[in-house]
């Protein structure tokens, strides 16, 4: 038979990006919630509730919800999309937690995202960062056939782990410098493995570094908080590979 | 309201090459005089902004998301057409035209889709140019996949998440525009109103979702690449922000609405599990492939363990129907039958909604590091949500709406009813007739975006030069109250019931009534259903808050208040095609073996209908489908 509990949540509450915000505490609301839930049916009933009673419902911020397009994202309990490993916020499954457990919900924390209402930032700097050079240009039209670059399975394969990230920013919420390193050097990997990325190395590294530091994201210093929390197994080896391609990049442009 | 395809003159495979060369141009340096608007950042959107943004047009993109790379089209798992043929197995443009008119069930364009797959080609060209990590072969060459409705492997695919990769393409030409300065993005931006001047698109009404604040903004023309509407039904493969209003607003101001009741419901999703449900996961159809779907022959061993089943207790049925095509069917075929397996009460699962889909089979064959290498990340999936493992137990299954074929209408060059509206991708109703084949909707957005409008829309601009207004023009103005009443009128209503508790109701009726099999008297019972639910909906609706800021409740009671009105236009529709075909079943219309049938001579037709005004029924119009290259059958997966 199917599990049910009664939880106790603390909830972030913003207005807006002016107010300050605070805690808030619900119990009443989130009584009987099934183990089959997921973690963000759970926030609907939640809400569905606080309606019912006149109250306004917890802003946060979901699409897809089935971890691909990036755009759930919550602090539960201090990690970043919650407690399961390589999982998003809405993949997450009420079957973790059990009667009386006591749950902390709230947005991502880093200067680059300022809260728009509750559990919703803005993440546009990320978007930023690929705008600088995150692509090869090339105009469309003018491609020749696809088999005529042979790419080796291992470099494609590569290629696709990096390619990947969801663009979720879950990295910056977890890293004690908020540094988007880890995303900038994802996004870096897919383009600089390929063949087809080669011609823009430089200027793309360069360009994409650059407008990181410019969106106020802040430095690496190792704690690698950024691999445990992504849930597309992003690995760190990235940013060293970012920062070498980066010390090459000055130097030939030097 | 006059539908004229303007198909191009001369024999099928000439018909696109002479319609280019027919197209006036618009010359360099007056590409940049000219504004247009792309409402939508997935494959057709996004494709279409970048690709024009390139040529120098001026572009405006909008998305409700809070990135363009968001957008829908991200959530794609298998796989992209193309008839490349590198495989040798005897593909070709003519076979995958044949296949997607069949697949179709006769109720597509024949010249549109013969384009689609002749531009097929060049999509994996240019995708592989952006640096689309498609898989690959050890020797470095693009490796295929099979799916359903088709006896080749024309399939190209980057692992599960194909849809993802092609949309990060996308965004990545987009991007690199946006950096040049010739697209302006609008994120977390609403269309809510569509504007016409004299009978021409000039340009859109937007929500900022953040701020409240609603604007206009003008163009020479306007693109529409909004998606499809499959939340209708609340429980969908969509997105929970995926929605009509885009579409419906258009249609409200002209543009017909082709064929609103054809959906596809997709075969392999993961069963409901209670109403807290919020959307419904689909399991790649790639996973047919290997995957060998069953119930127990008995009744009586439906609530067994599925490993207490003996072999020969176990009813293949795709496989035992369909000896050709076995678990290849197309989808509506595998829906169907999935249904009818459940409704005999040989369901499985604790609703005794579902069905077995197994591997044991392909991990005895290929070893389980080969299953994990082609579906590893879907299996992975299927476990966080149910919490069962795959690899030792078979997936359970059960059929849910996933996409829908009908949308606005539009002629060959992808322009609907209305001057200077252009409308994409699964938005519009092209290509598919009355059921898309797997993997045809990605090849579709972005043949729409990269290699279809970049041409008609210069026709458009070349030939008509339309104006553009100032966002002061009365019309913008009135469209602009529209909206503002509207929104005041949803959050002073202060009832009693929430948003979702009405989506939930309407979903519910169209699922029973105009879901995977129809029939008269409930399509009859729909159409009285949905106006009283409206009706409540706008005497007792709870939305909290304002308009004036960010509110979710807000956003969700607009989309709610335009399904409300749709859903009853599609079971409308599906209620005057009285004859099945494709994912369009209805009881009344099958054989013996429980098969859709088709009735040629009535129903060869797109159904195009157009708004009448408040409290009037809409008409119904008619474009014949006729064909002269792929003759009438029964399709025929045996
Ligand atoms: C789970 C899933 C798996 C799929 N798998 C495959 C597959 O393997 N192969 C295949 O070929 N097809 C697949 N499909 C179908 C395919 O993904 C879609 O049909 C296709 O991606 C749609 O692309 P699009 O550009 O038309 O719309 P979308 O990608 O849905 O984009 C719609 C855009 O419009 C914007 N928008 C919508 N409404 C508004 C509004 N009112 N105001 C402002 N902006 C708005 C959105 O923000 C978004 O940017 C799948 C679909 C789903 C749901
Ligand atoms: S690297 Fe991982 S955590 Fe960071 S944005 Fe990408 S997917 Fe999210
Ligand atoms: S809602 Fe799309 S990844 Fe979570």
């Amino acid at each position: 038979m199917s599990r049910t509990m009664n939880l106790t949540l603390n909830v972030w509450r913003q207005k807006d990006s002016k107010d300050s915000g605070e805690f808030e505490k619900y119990t009443e609301e989130c009584k009987d919630i099934s183990e089959h839930m997921s973690f963000l049916e759970m926030l609907d009933v939640v809400n569905e509730r606080l309606i019912e009673k006149g109250k306004l419902p917890i802003a946060f911020d979901s699409d897809c919800r089935e971890g691909i397009c990036g755009t759930c994202s919550m602090v539960i309990n201090g990690r970043p999309h919650g407690p399961w490993k390589k999982t998003t916020a809405c993949q997450l499954h009420m079957r973790e937690y059990k009667d009386g457990d006591v749950l902390y919900i709230e947005p991502w924390r880093a200067k680059s995202f300022p809260v728009l209402q509750d559990l919703m930032v803005d993440r546009e700097a990320l978007d930023s960062i690929v705008q600088a050079g995150g692509y090869i240009s090339t105009n469309c039209g003018s491609a020749p056939d696809a088999n005529s670059i042979q790419i080796g399975k291992e470099i494609s394969d590569a290629a696709m782990d990096a390619a990947a990230c969801i663009g979720c920013g879950a990295c910056v919420a977890a890293c004690p410098n908020s540094s988007a390193m880890l995303f900038t050097a994802a996004k870096l990997s897919h383009m600089n493995t390929l063949p087809q990325g080669k011609p823009e190395v430089a200027k793309r590294t360069i360009a994409m570094v650059e407008a990181m530091d410019k969106a106020g994201f802040g430095n690496c210093s190792n704690h690698l908080e950024c691999e445990a929390a992504c849930p597309k197994d992003i690995k760190a080896t990235v940013i060293a590979e970012m920062n070498r391609g980066y010390a090459k990049a000055s130097l030939l442009k030097r | 309201m006059i539908l004229d395809a303007r198909i191009p003159e001369g024999p099928i495979e000439k018909k696109w090459e002479n319609a280019k060369f027919g197209y006036k141009l618009v010359n360099p340096a007056n590409k940049r005089k000219f504004d247009i608007i792309v409402v939508g950042s997935g494959l057709a959107g996004g494709a279409a902004a970048a690709t024009l943004a390139e040529l120098g047009y001026n572009v405006a993109c909008f998305c409700y998301q809070d990135s363009p790379r968001r957008a829908h089209s991200i959530a794609a798992q298998g796989g992209i057409n193309a008839a490349k043929n590198y495989q040798g197995d005897g593909d070709s443009v003519y076979r995958l035209f044949y296949d997607t008119v069949k697949g179709g069930d006769y109720r597509s364009r024949e010249a549109n889709v013969y384009r689609l797959a002749q531009v097929s080609r060049n999509i994996i060209d240019q995708a592989t140019a952006m640096g689309v990590p498609f898989a690959r072969e050890y020797g470095g060459t693009l490796a295929n996949r099979s799916f359903g409705g088709a006896q080749v492997s024309r399939t190209f695919y980057a692992r599960g998440q194909t849809g993802q990769q092609l949309l990060l393409g996308a965004y990545a030409g987009l991007s690199r525009q946006i950096n040049s300065g010739k697209v302006t993005m609008f994120t977390r931006h609403e269309m809510l109103e569509m504007v016409t001047h004299e009978g021409r698109a000039v340009g859109i009404v937007t929500r900022d979702m953040v701020s409240g604040k609603i604007e206009s903004h003008a163009g020479h023309s306007v693109l529409m690449a909004t998606g499809g509407y499959g939340n209708t039904f609340y429980l969908s493969t969509n997105a929970m922000g995926c929605n009509v209003t885009a579409a419906y607003r258009a249609y409200k101001k002209g543009a017909g609405f082709a064929n609103p009741c054809y959906t596809q419901i997709h075969p392999t999703c993961i069963p409901v599990s209670g109403d807290y449900q919020s959307k419904l996961t689909l399991m790649s159809e790639s996973l047919r492939n290997d995957g060998r779907i069953w119930v127990p022959k008995n009744k009586e061993d439906c609530k067994k363990k599925p490993e207490q089943i003996a072999e020969e207790d176990r009813d293949y049925y795709l496989e035992r129907k369909y000896p050709a095509f076995g678990n290849l069917v197309p989808r509506d075929v595998a829906s169907r039958n999935a249904k009818l397996m459940c409704d005999e009460g040989r369901g499985v699962g604790a609703t005794g909604f579902g069905v077995y889909l197994d591997f044991a089979d392909a991990i005895g064959r290929l070893g389980k590091n080969l299953v994990e290498e082609r579906y590893g990340n879907l299996f992975e999936m299927y476990e966080r949500i149910t919490g069962d493992d795959p690899y030792t137990t078979p997936m359970k299954i059960y059929p849910a709406v996933h996409y829908t074929m009908g949308g606005l209408w539009v002629d060959y060059n992808l322009q609907s009813t209305v001057d200077g509206l252009f409308v994409l991708g699964e938005a519009n109703f092209s290509d598919h007739g009355a059921n898309r084949l797997g993997a045809s909707a990605l090849m579709q957005g972005l043949a729409d975006g990269y290699f279809v409008i970049p041409y008609t829309l210069g026709n458009y601009l070349g030939s008509e030069k339309p104006e553009k207004l100032s966002t002061d023009h009365a019309v913008f103005k009135d469209a602009e109250k529209s909206c503002k009443d509207r929104i005041e009128k949803l959050v002073s209503i202060d009832g009693k019931r929430t948003v979702d508790s009405f989506h939930k109701e309407l979903g519910l009726i169209m699922w029973e009534h105009c879901g995977m099999a129809r029939n008269e008297s409930g399509l009859k019972k729909a159409l009285e259903l949905i106006p009283a639910l409206r009706e409540e909906f706008w005497k007792d609706v709870k939305v909290p808050g304002s308009g004036a800021n960010l509110n979710q409740s807000l956003e969700k009671a607009g989309r709610v208040a335009d399904f409300l009105e749709f859903g009853e236009i599609m079971c409308r529709d599906a209620l005057t095609r009285d004859e099945s075909c494709g994912g369009h079943f209805r009881e009344e219309h099958q054989t013996e073996e429980g098969e859709a049938l088709r009735v040629d001579e009535r129903f060869s037709h797109a159904a195009v209908w157009e708004y009448k005004g408040e409290g009037n029924e809409p008409t119904r119009h008619e474009e014949p489908m006729t064909f002269e290259h792929v003759k009438f059958s029964s399709r025929s997966y045996k």
